[in-house]
């Protein structure tokens, strides 16, 4: 129980996806500018991140393993990533609508979020059993759409306020993910278990 | 050229030509590399056993032996080093998991009076500038700073705070904690090791 | 198209970091020192050169619906074949660069310029414009690590300017990453917007 507790925390705030691994910053800068598109995206992306997990974690310890094509390694999970996001894309537009409108425009964007694979290779190099990759991925994706919803309250107000020219948009929007991931340092360190 | 029509064989003969292609590619670097990747590994541990050990003319690769000493975790690796029949010392290959950011392994040396002759740091995540100075600090003349030509037997291996004889590395307690006692550890197989060999 | 004109475009007018703000990831990743940045920009350069050559040259014969996902499959066999040559050859700074080699697959950039550009040019201009947006980003990225490293511990490719105790260690950290990258696009606007 102790090491799912571990990998949980560590993965939301110690080691956030976002502020200390640097990955899934494309969406991360570029899906933050309102709120509620920053809830579809972390929605979208948890949903996925759990079934390429499983999809490659499985693949991997019954197909790749066994035949010893450890080195297609790469190749066949960013096309299972792919295939999913596409799969996804059509299932639910038939089964539910309601959840296709919300989460339909993020999903595309999917299949290019570098935090999809690293989490199915991390989980791969750190050796996790199926419930502790799970845990890491579902773990992962809250952080990231912890980062990603806290970011856009911030850039929400950013707008109301007056930044010289050349810092305007992005470079102002960086120094506030600067001192963002200066606040989830304070996270380093706390072990459990 | 005339751009091929997205009808379905069409679609399906040029991914099958791409993928087949691509993974025969993939198979005959695979095939190519494997050699040298497993050359590159064993050179970096070759390396470090060669930089922690006095001189020794065995393959201590050859005769590595694993030691438990911690109930549940992976065994210590012990490099034994020998100049003709003469036993010089061991290298041991160890571990710990209480660094500041996860596990930190490190190759310490000993000779075969159990003194540290050297170490080398082979993996870690320790925050950079702070604790990832470990590899330099655990060598350095001022203070008391150094762990090279000290017997773990006789001197205390633990930090200065902990009423210990070794300066931690500044503001990274934890990761010079976990240094030593990883040390400490190391110690142990060592000796494991050596009373194992005294009583064949 | 004049293909001095391609490579200037890649290095300054679409610099893929500083204006189309792509490849974020490795960006902020592996740019704690220039060293590693410059490690970086390179394998992607390599990358980005060999994908660009073979999606121009064999454009024409896959179809429309399929070319995104015979891209990403020609990407990451590159991707795949740099990851085995560095851990045969190159084993120290694999494991620095350590995950962000075979992310290099998921590098907005690669996979931006062959939908962009490779798929709609010659294989000679391509590779043209493989070189300007790696040499971009390579260029880029060992900026990035230059400031870093220099804030952060004195040091420029691992040769001391000024005493260390007097770096800023959070440059090296994390926040640094954020932080100096936003500065720099900053700089960047205000001498494009001058000139």
């Amino acid at each position: 129980m102790l090491t799912y507790l571990s990998i949980i925390v560590t993965a939301i705030f110690v080691n956030n996806i976002v502020f200390a691994q640097f990955l899934g910053i494309c969406p991360f800068l570029g899906v933050s500018k309102k709120l509620s598109s920053a809830t579809g995206m972390g929605a979208a992306v948890t949903f996925v991140m759990l079934l390429a997990t499983l999809v490659a974690w499985l693949l991997q310890i019954y197909v790749l393993d066994p035949l010893g094509l450890a080195y297609l390694q790469t190749i066949v999970f960013i096309l299972v990533i792919a295939a999913l996001v596409q799969m996804l894309e059509i299932i639910l537009k038939k089964i539910a609508p309601a959840l296709y409108q919300a989460l339909g425009v993020f999903l595309p964007l999917i299949t290019t979020n570098c935090a999809v694979l690293g989490v199915a290779i991390l989980v791969i190099q750190k050796g996790f059993n199926l419930g502790e990759s799970l845990t890491y991925a579902i773990a992962t994706a809250v952080g990231f759409t912890l980062a990603l919803v806290i970011f856009a309250g911030i850039r929400e107000k950013l707008t109301l306020v007056a930044v010289p020219g050349p810092m305007k948009g992005v470079p102002v929007a960086l120094l506030c993910a600067g001192l963002l991931a200066l606040a989830f340092m304070g996270f380093s360190g706390i072990s459990i278990g | 050229m005339k751009k091929l029509a997205s009808t379905l064989p069409n679609m399906i003969i040029s991914l099958g030509v791409i993928t087949i292609v691509a993974s025969a590619l993939l198979a005959w670097a695979n095939g190519v590399t494997a050699e040298p990747i497993a050359a590159a590994e064993k050179q970096t541990r070759v390396d470090a056993i060669k930089d922690v050990l006095p001189a020794f003319d065995n393959d201590p690769l050859a005769k590595a032996q694993d030691v438990n000493v911690i109930v549940g975790g992976n065994p210590f690796i012990v490099y034994p080093a020998f100049e003709g029949d003469k036993f010089v010392g061991a290298a041991v290959e160890g571990y710990t998991l209480n660094g500041f950011s996860g596990e930190v392994k490190v190759m310490y040396g000993f000779d075969a009076d159990g003194v540290v002759r050297g170490y080398q740091v082979l993996s870690h995540a320790e925050t950079p500038g702070l604790g990832a100075k470990m590899n330099e600090w655990f060598r350095m003349e001022e203070g008391n700073r150094s762990v090279i030509d000290k017997d773990p037997a006789t001197v205390n291996m633990t930090v200065a705070k902990d009423g210990g004889d070794i300066d931690a590395i500044t503001a990274a307690t934890i990761s010079s904690r976990a240094f030593l006692s990883a040390l400490c550890d190391c110690y142990k197989a060592f000796v494991t090791y050596k009373n194992d060999r005294n009583n064949e | 198209m004049n293909k001095l004109r391609i490579i200037y475009n890649g290095l300054v007018v679409e610099n893929p970091t500083f204006v189309l703000l792509l490849g974020m990831c490795p960006t902020l990743g592996t740019t704690g020192s220039a060293m590693n940045g410059m490690s970086m920009g390179l394998a992607t350069m390599g990358v980005l050169i060999c994908s660009n050559i073979v999606i121009s040259a064999i454009k024409s014969l896959v179809p429309d619906k399929v070319r995104i996902p015979a891209f990403i499959v020609v990407i990451a066999t590159f991707v795949t074949l740099l990851q085995m040559m560095m851990q045969a050859y190159l084993p120290e700074l694999n494991a620095s660069l350590g995950l962000f080699i075979p992310l290099i697959v998921v590098n907005c950039i690669v996979l931006g310029r062959a939908e962009a550009f490779a798929s709609r040019h010659s294989v000679i201009d391509s590779a043209f414009d493989g070189v300007g947006i790696g040499l971009g980003f390579t260029v880029a990225l060992t900026l990035l690590g230059a400031v870093r490293e220099i804030l952060g511990t004195g040091c420029v490719f691992g040769a001391q300017v000024y005493p260390e105790t007097y770096g800023s260690l959070v440059f090296v950290l994390a926040p640094g990453a954020f932080i100096a990258l936003g500065f720099l696009v900053a700089l960047f606007n205000y001498i494009r917007n001058r000139s």
